[in-house]
């Protein structure tokens, strides 16, 4: 080694790191893996985060040799298979959103709102003027003001109106030449569909500006109303949300972007393309691309996955799995109305919120609700968010639960509505069965630990 | 259909609770104008044995399952059985994001130790929870310096990985951020005449990575005390994170001016495999200083309201769900499961291990560049020390590896090569005998290195120490 390299390039050792038999390492990581709640275990009732049933399919295919060892830089001959997995996905899902081309290269929802404003920025720069403003919803995901800021814009907030949709009045007052899109999100984080986006869309495209939508919630339209189809510009599509990919514990995800054809050229290269012959190959030369996104094109894993999602459903399966999902949150709506205060009265989609207004008189607050749920044996929903709805309890149960498991979370939720009238301090302190308690997360934020360190 | 389990009775039954007549019922408030009043036009569906038969059709569609010699940034390295084995189990790969802690300790647990490792590698204080990939954690830190510094110039070394480069600039273009290119020197390493020159008191970090993207080493803690003597920070960047294993860390020096402030990076080689470009991981080391400028998740030890040891997602004022525009980065996921991937890695490799995969890195790449020198006519124009990577200049036609057309136009027909611990003895001798009869061979033979290529293997080590990760309740 000496003669190869000098003593003072290399390190001494690697302190604190131990050496380990492979039985340590799987009983350590085992024992990790009970500490998990995961779906494979029960409902996730995650509102704006569609936790569907991952299949087991898609982990077999994404596994072949052929696919984990490719390497993108390989000559195009070489990879024939794999372009044309990432070409036949962007074309289910241009269908699916009504969009004209999709680029697979961002890797999670967030970085697809940062490619989509940039490629907005970019259409409007091609015209003269970038312009300065993304008008937000104040019912919106905290990643869309933050993507559409790092996109070098200022942010503006539409309020929503009484029934929970953008406030078409208030936003008309402040569409002008200087709004450079929309970000929406629809149906929107509340799950209600914005019954005015083909006016809303009308009204931007009027003065010059586009339409950005938020595709988190599309798992409540497949097959049934498509973006593209109500005036949206650019959308990005989570496919870790209704694609199944699954969520590892916080990622990988996988965010494509799908476009309408004036914004095909800024797309992030390279791009899928055919030559004359029908093979394929990844196209550099995009003179009026925004650059690249990311290294390479983007979670080629997830693009197997999802693809064999869409693939194993057809569109009437993916029809039916948007239908259900919306079948399954009413009926926890239903359910749940007479116990818990409806934000809102407009009809829900695949996800409802409810507001902790009621139990908060006994002190019980939407995060005790949620922690107590845990006792019962279920994840908590989505609390305290979308914002604008004080205490909110969001539920979003997918169309991969059967009524039974539903029925069990209805009666776990009933069950805490009494318990926080007759006693509070049960549902106030708990979780009381798993491995630790509540969390003191002020501490932890004040003297933060993050990392082991050798005595 | 086969992921929905509520039969027709259920329908039938829920939609009676709910006092609608049919689904479509449920539908109302999306405007007619704007319904799909037909089927989606997408493949029938397919059942199991049809999509196994569709995806084995074009995974061997895909070749280079023999050895391509392709580095560039993604890299083959031999992936422990026991990761899949792992992360196979749903309690990892089904979970989500662990907010609610209770519930999600086995996760947290993993990302903390991620931490660890990442930090100890790089010799810096603190890791994130890992970011999308290198490219973007690159970006990220450029970001993060700006805020740090208040200053808008970026010197980026040209060895940097071109790709890595050109997210730098899809981020940085709209902020104001201007960035400046680093030339190399002949030896294939930053030209450091020129970046003293380049770097003014207006710089607010310099960018280098190391091993760079011609496979060399570059001097590193000389680039950071040249930053830091003129006010602005160091960044390194590492794209082959096995590297970490045996090259002294860029965060590590007995004085403080010669660490790098920002070790930013991919961590795929530690198990996660190429994947045609992703998932991999990304991960971004720190000072404790600049925490709170950090992008990214955080995983804190803190303690329950009992006194408890627990794991918990912290620093959070810092994200997009509580500062929205304000945040310091939009990012929301990380990338998890690739970090438990690196995670078990490094356990299962130990440290022992993972010096002795390097060994056989630097040792294999060195046999290989050697067997070319000697063999054929293609040149090694880079002079500078090595990790697994090399450059060829090429006299006719090269079958392996890049060609650097693309991203360096000014070296002419050159190919960059990659050889880790997985090529055999016989595959580093058959690609040198395919690049031997591209050219006329040269008539030395200069025997090198070969007892050094003894057959690779993982360390399973029996000296077990009880330290941290194996404490069951700490």
């Amino acid at each position: 080694m000496s003669e190869i390299l000098d003593a003072n390039l290399l390190r001494e050792d690697l302190p604190g790191m131990s050496e380990l038999s492979e039985v340590d390492v799987v009983r350590h990581f085992t024992r990790l893996s009970t500490w998990n709640y995961h779906i494979d275990l029960g409902l996730y009732p995650l509102g704006s985060c569609t936790m569907k049933y991952n299949p087991k399919i898609n982990e077999r295919i994404a596994r072949l040799q052929g696919f984990t060892l490719a390497h993108p830089y390989l000559p195009a001959a070489d990879i024939q298979g794999a372009l044309e997995i990432q070409k036949a996905l962007e074309t289910c899902l241009a269908e699916i959103s009504g969009m004209d081309a999709v680029t697979l290269q961002p890797a999670a929802g967030a970085h697809g709102e940062l490619t989509g404003i940039l490629m907005i920025r970019a259409y409007h720069e091609s015209r003269g003027h970038p312009r300065k403003k993304i008008l937000i919803p104040d019912s919106a995901h905290g990643t869309n003001p933050a993507s559409a800021a790092i996109s070098g814009y200022v942010i503006e907030t539409v309020p929503s109106n009484i029934r929970g949709t953008v406030d078409l009045g208030r936003l008309a007052a402040s569409v002008n030449e200087d709004v450079a899109a929309i970000m929406i999100t629809n149906p929107n984080t509340l799950g209600i569909f914005e019954s005015d986006i083909a006016k809303i869309s009308e009204l931007l495209h009027s003065r010059g500006a586009l339409v950005y939508m938020d595709g988190a919630n599309l798992n409540a339209m497949m097959g049934i109303t498509r973006p593209g189809d109500f005036g949206v510009d650019v959308l990005h599509i989570n496919l870790h949300k209704t694609f199944t990919t699954p969520h590892g514990g916080g990622g990988p995800g996988a965010g494509p972007v799908a476009v309408k054809k004036m914004l095909e050229p800024f797309l992030p290269y390279p791009v899928v393309a055919k030559t004359a012959e029908g093979a394929y190959f990844f196209e550099y030369e995009r003179p009026q691309s925004i650059g690249k996104i990311k290294a390479y094109n983007g979670h080629f894993g997830m693009h197997l996955r999802a693809l064999c999602y869409i693939l194993a459903n057809g569109a009437e399966g993916l029809k039916e799995a948007s239908e259900i999902a919306v079948l399954n949150a009413n009926y926890i709506r239903a359910k749940l109305k007479d116990t818990y205060a409806l934000a809102y009265e407009s009809p829900s989609l695949h996800e409802v919120v409810f507001s902790d207004r009621l139990q908060a008189r006994k002190d019980v607050h939407v995060w005790d609700i949620g922690k107590r749920l845990i006792d019962y044996g279920f994840h908590p929903p989505t609390v305290s968010f979308p914002l604008i709805v004080p205490g909110a309890i969001m539920i979003e149960p997918t169309e991969t639960e059967s009524k039974q498991e539903l029925d069990g979370f209805i009666e776990a939720m009933l069950a805490i509505a009494r318990e926080a009238d007759e006693t509070p301090e049960t549902v106030k302190t708990a979780p009381h069965t798993t491995r630790v308690g509540r969390i003191d997360e002020a501490a932890a934020a004040r003297r933060p630990v993050l990392r082991w360190k050798p005595e | 259909m086969r992921y929905i389990p509520n039969s027709e009775t259920d329908r039938k039954q829920m939609l009676a609770e709910i006092g609608a007549d049919s689904i479509e019922r449920l539908f109302s408030d999306i405007p007619e104008n704007v319904r799909l009043r037909r089927l989606l036009n997408l493949p029938k569906a397919l059942t199991e044995p049809e999509l196994l038969d569709y995806f084995h059709a074009r995974a061997a569609e895909v070749s280079g399952r023999g050895t391509p010699f392709i580095g560039a940034g993604i890299y083959r390295h031999h992936i422990p059985i026991i990761i899949d084995a792992l992360i196979s189990r749903s309690e990892f790969y089904t979970a989500y994001t662990p907010y609610q802690a209770e519930i999600a300790q086995g996760t947290l647990q993993a990302i903390f130790e991620f931490q660890t490792y990442i930090a100890q590698l790089t010799g810096m204080d603190v890791a994130n929870a890992s970011l999308y990939d290198g490219s973007t954690g690159l970006a990220e830190a450029v970001l993060m310096a700006q805020r740090i510094s208040k200053k808008h110039k970026f010197l980026i070394a040209r060895t940097v990985h071109p790709e890595y480069r050109a997210v730098v600039d899809t981020y940085a273009k709209n902020l104001g951020i201007h960035v400046e290119l680093i030339e190399y020197a002949p030896d294939g390493r930053v030209d450091m005449d020129r970046l003293e020159r380049q770097i003014g008191q207006d710089v607010a970090a310099v960018v280098v990575q190391s091993p760079n993207f011609f496979g060399t080493i570059e001097h590193t803690h000389d680039i950071s005390e040249l930053a830091h003597s003129r006010g602005a920070l160091s960044i390194v960047n590492v794209c082959e994170a096995i590297a970490l294993g045996i090259l002294k860390p860029p965060g590590e020096d007995a004085s403080e001016h010669r660490r790098a402030d920002i070790v930013v990076g991919e961590a795929q080689s530690f198990g996660v495999p190429p994947s045609f470009g992703g998932p991999h991981v990304g991960f971004l080391a720190t000072r404790e200083r600049y925490i709170r400028q950090m992008p990214g998740r955080l995983v804190g030890l803190g303690r329950d309201y009992s006194g408890r040891p627990a794991f918990v997602l912290t620093l959070s004022t810092r994200e997009q769900h509580i500062r929205r525009e304000k945040a310091t980065s939009n990012i929301c996921t990380n990338q998890s499961l690739c970090a438990l991937m690196a995670t078990i890695y490094l356990a299962t490799v130990g440290p022992k291990g993972l010096r002795e995969i390097c060994e056989h890195n630097i040792l294999k790449a060195d046999y290989a560049a050697n067997e070319i020198r000697n063999r054929t006519r293609h040149r090694l124009i880079f002079s500078a020390p090595r990790f697994n990577e090399f450059v060829l200049k090429v006299q006719g036609q090269c079958s392996f590896g890049l060609s650097l057309s693309r991203f360096y136009p000014e070296l002419g027909n050159a190919f960059l090569l990659c050889v880790t611990e997985t090529a055999r003895r016989h595959e580093i001798d058959a690609m040198v005998q395919r690049l031997a009869i591209t050219s006329a061979p040269r008539l030395t033979c200069r025997s090198t290195s070969v007892l050094c290529l003894k057959k690779a293997r993982l360390v399973a080590a029996r000296s077990i120490c009880r330290h941290w990760t194996f404490q069951r309740n700490l």
